[in-house]
């Protein structure tokens, strides 16, 4: 395995009963870079990302995750909240998940639970009020009024996330996803239900966080977000890998159009032809 | 959550009088039904053994007139009303009162609490009725960590108040433990059961999880009937110690603190020893829970009532900071049950029946759940009201019910439903508890 490769997923199986959502799915997804998995509704995208966040074990297959210094993770085997604990993978979710009762500023510092549980001594020395515990809490809320700004909610840190619109739910949920200091990040539908202007906005915002360092693996539904930021493309229909390339190339790829207009291959060359 | 239900605009026959009238008839209707058997018909067993029966038709009419002239007023009430949940304009001058109460309504009860057993010195009763409703503050306050922050449906707490108490009463009768070695102890050991009650129930939500703390509040106090050898039985353990100022005790011996101290003995001297020993162990609570909620381990419980599954990407280990929950809320459950065992000088399982866990928890239902202020008010609101129908007779829970309702009808989110922040960049303000969730499990 090369070393540019922040992910490499081999031959990923999950069976529910008797329906294959994923059959032996193979791809990488390189080191801060944005790659993009693409497909039709039920092609079995989110299945892919919930075995690589742990919420769904595989049936069968074997997720590598290697960090910059080398240390490398079978996703497959930690599960659950060690994916994010320890592997360092951050997630979105397709219907935002946030902390509604919370402020956008908490929902921040509850990301950095690791972190500061280590830092109040598992509570303790918290409780006592250890000047190190402070000053770890200074340098959380610091971090958490960067990530606020750079999402552009720094005036709405202490309203409740539940108040916020939509799209800045959105963005708080990457900027929560990016408190946690994750080396992969995974993004499921971010630009769901966003207008142009604020997808465009979001467009930067992924391509600023790529340019910091974080490898980003996204799935999405529009094609000007894919387009234009990813630097590769996965497309997945049935469960199975269709296509893979630069956008550009997988865009003209007959067998990803015809998985999109649900045509067959033939007719799909024709309307291409036809079209431009 | 987020979207107001849709609410028709109001018809215009809901305010006619042949409206009211047609409602009144179908309640009536439904009372003739329903009380025509009930209350209509009387059955008895005979002396053969037959059944006999007799008719009751006028008490039968009451009723049904009761409901019929009940239902128009109702109705005419919620005319004058209004729609129940539209937003009400509150004057300037009412505002500014109300939330200069808010600021300073804590203080002052904290002030007045010290200063009880100045006022009431000579009052045994109201000095009595004081602990009683600071046991229960402290219980709130413990039961809110569980229920309020983490979101955690407990209905077995009163398991762990039994825990500390029969912890106390055993060690300090059968070791002569003192009562300040063992109450921490109390506390550990509930603190243990709650985590042993933590395990099987991790993966249990809602209602489930309600069912399952339900029976191992009935599991604990089964067991505490059943092991006599232990626990004495239903005869309870007697005799326990009382509470000594750190090796002095309160009695009228001549090494006691009246003796010391030079002064005139008086039973209210360890009375009011009990008082402020429960207050400083309320204020304990208290502010550790304050303090908690400001730590990572407070804000992982308040995220896990908000979403789990949002907490697991986090990556929080759900099932420690569930135990933590359960064991945090265990202790001072334990602390309250030792506090319990050394006031009474005399504990038996009757006291920890599945009443006292309900009460508790209408205590932080009805005070506003996660609010500490709110705990306490409904504490004293709860146990104080107990007491103020106690002239009421047979009435009592009759009237204690209408008030809970009327109560929950008017504030459905608890006396303090909102919620603070722990932590703010610029402003300190409320969340409104329309956004805040209350937790399934």
């Amino acid at each position: 395995m090369s070393d540019d490769h922040i992910l490499s997923v081999d031959s990923l199986m999950m069976r529910f009963g008797g329906i294959v959502a994923v059959n032996s799915l193979s791809f990488t997804a390189e080191r801060r870079k944005i790659t993009a998995l693409i497909g039709p509704n039920g092609a079995g995208k989110t299945t892919v990302f919930n075995c690589i966040t742990g919420f769904y074990r595989p049936s069968g297959g074997a997720l590598r995750l290697t960090h910059d210094d080398g240390r490398s993770f079978q996703l497959e085997r930690l599960g659950d909240f060690r994916i994010s604990k320890l592997a360092k993978v951050a997630r979105t979710f397709q219907n935002i998940r946030l902390f509604p009762g919370m402020t956008a500023l908490e929902n921040l510092m509850v990301a950095q639970h690791n972190a500061l549980m280590r830092a109040s001594g598992l509570t303790f020395l918290g409780l006592i009020g250890a000047p190190s515990w402070r000053q770890a809490e200074e340098r959380a809320i610091d971090l958490a009024r960067t990530w606020l700004d750079r999402v552009g909610l720094l005036p709405r840190a202490d309203d409740a996330a539940g108040n916020l619109p939509y799209g800045d739910q959105r963005r708080l949920e990457i900027a929560r996803a990016m408190c946690t200091e994750p080396a992969l990040l995974c993004l499921d539908e971010p630009a769901a239900g966003l207008n142009a202007r604020e997808s465009g906005g979001l467009n930067e915002l992924l391509l600023s966080i790529r340019d910091l360092g974080t490898s980003i693996l996204l799935i999405e539904h529009d094609m000007s977000v894919v387009m234009e930021i990813s630097d590769h493309v996965v497309v997945m229909d049935y469960g199975v890998k269709i296509a893979e390339g630069s956008p550009q190339a997988v865009r003209d790829d007959p067998k990803v159009i015809a998985a999109y207009l649900g045509a067959d291959e033939e007719e799909a060359i024709a309307v291409m032809e036809s079209g431009t | 959550m987020s979207a107001n239900p849709v609410r028709p605009s109001p018809a215009p026959q809901t305010s006619g009088a042949a409206f009211i009238f047609k409602k009144a008839l179908i309640s009536a209707g439904v009372a003739l039904v329903l009380f025509s058997l009930m209350i209509g018909v009387r059955t008895e067993a005979g002396p053969q053994g037959g059944l006999i029966y007799w008719t009751r038709f006028g008490d039968l009419a009451a009723l049904v007139a009761t409901v019929f002239g009940g239902s128009i007023i109702v109705e005419l009430l919620r005319q004058w009303w209004g729609p129940v949940d539209s937003e009400r304009i509150v004057p300037k001058p009412v505002q500014a009162a109300m939330s200069f109460a808010g600021r300073w309504l804590a203080p002052a009860l904290l002030v007045f609490a010290f200063l009880i057993p100045v006022i009431f010195y000579n009052q045994r009763y109201i000095l009595d009725l004081s602990i009683l409703v600071l046991t229960y503050v402290m219980l709130g306050w413990g039961l809110n960590v569980v229920v309020g922050l983490a979101g955690l449906l407990d209905l077995g707490y009163v398991a762990f108040y039994a825990v500390g108490a029969y912890s106390y009463a055993l060690l300090a009768t059968n070791f002569g433990l003192s009562f300040w070695v063992c109450l921490p102890l109390a506390g550990i050991l509930a603190a243990f059961w709650g985590v042993l009650l933590g395990f099987p129930v991790l993966r249990l939500r809602g209602d489930y999880l309600a069912i399952v703390t339900l029976a191992f509040g009935e599991i604990i106090r089964l067991v505490i009937i059943n092991w006599q050898s232990l626990t004495g039985g239903p005869n309870g353990v007697s005799g326990i110690p009382r509470p000594t100022l750190f090796g002095i005790p309160l009695d009228n011996s001549d090494d006691g603190l009246a003796a010391k101290l030079g002064i005139d003995f008086s039973p209210t001297h360890r009375i009011i020893f009990l008082f402020y020993l429960i207050l400083a162990l309320a204020l304990v609570t208290n502010w550790v829970t304050i303090r908690l909620r400001r730590l990572p381990i407070g804000r992982a419980w308040e995220a896990l009532r908000e979403d789990e599954v949002a907490c697991r990407a986090l990556g929080i280990n759900v099932t420690t900071t569930k135990l933590t929950a359960f064991a945090t809320g265990a202790m001072f459950g334990g602390f309250a049950g030792a506090f319990f065992a050394t006031r009474q000088g005399f504990i038996s399982p009757e006291s920890f029946t599945f009443q006292e866990s309900a009460l508790v928890l209408a205590i932080v239902v009805l005070g506003g759940m996660g609010s500490q202020l709110g705990v306490a008010l409904a504490a004293v609101t709860m146990i104080g009201g107990f007491e103020l129908f106690r002239g009421l007779d047979q009435y009592r829970m009759l009237f204690f019910g209408m008030a809970m309702v009327v109560l929950m009808i008017w504030r459905p989110r608890g006396l303090i439903g909102h919620r603070a922040p722990t932590v703010f960049l610029e402003r300190n303000q409320a969340i409104s508890s329309d956004l805040v969730k209350e937790g399934h499990g």
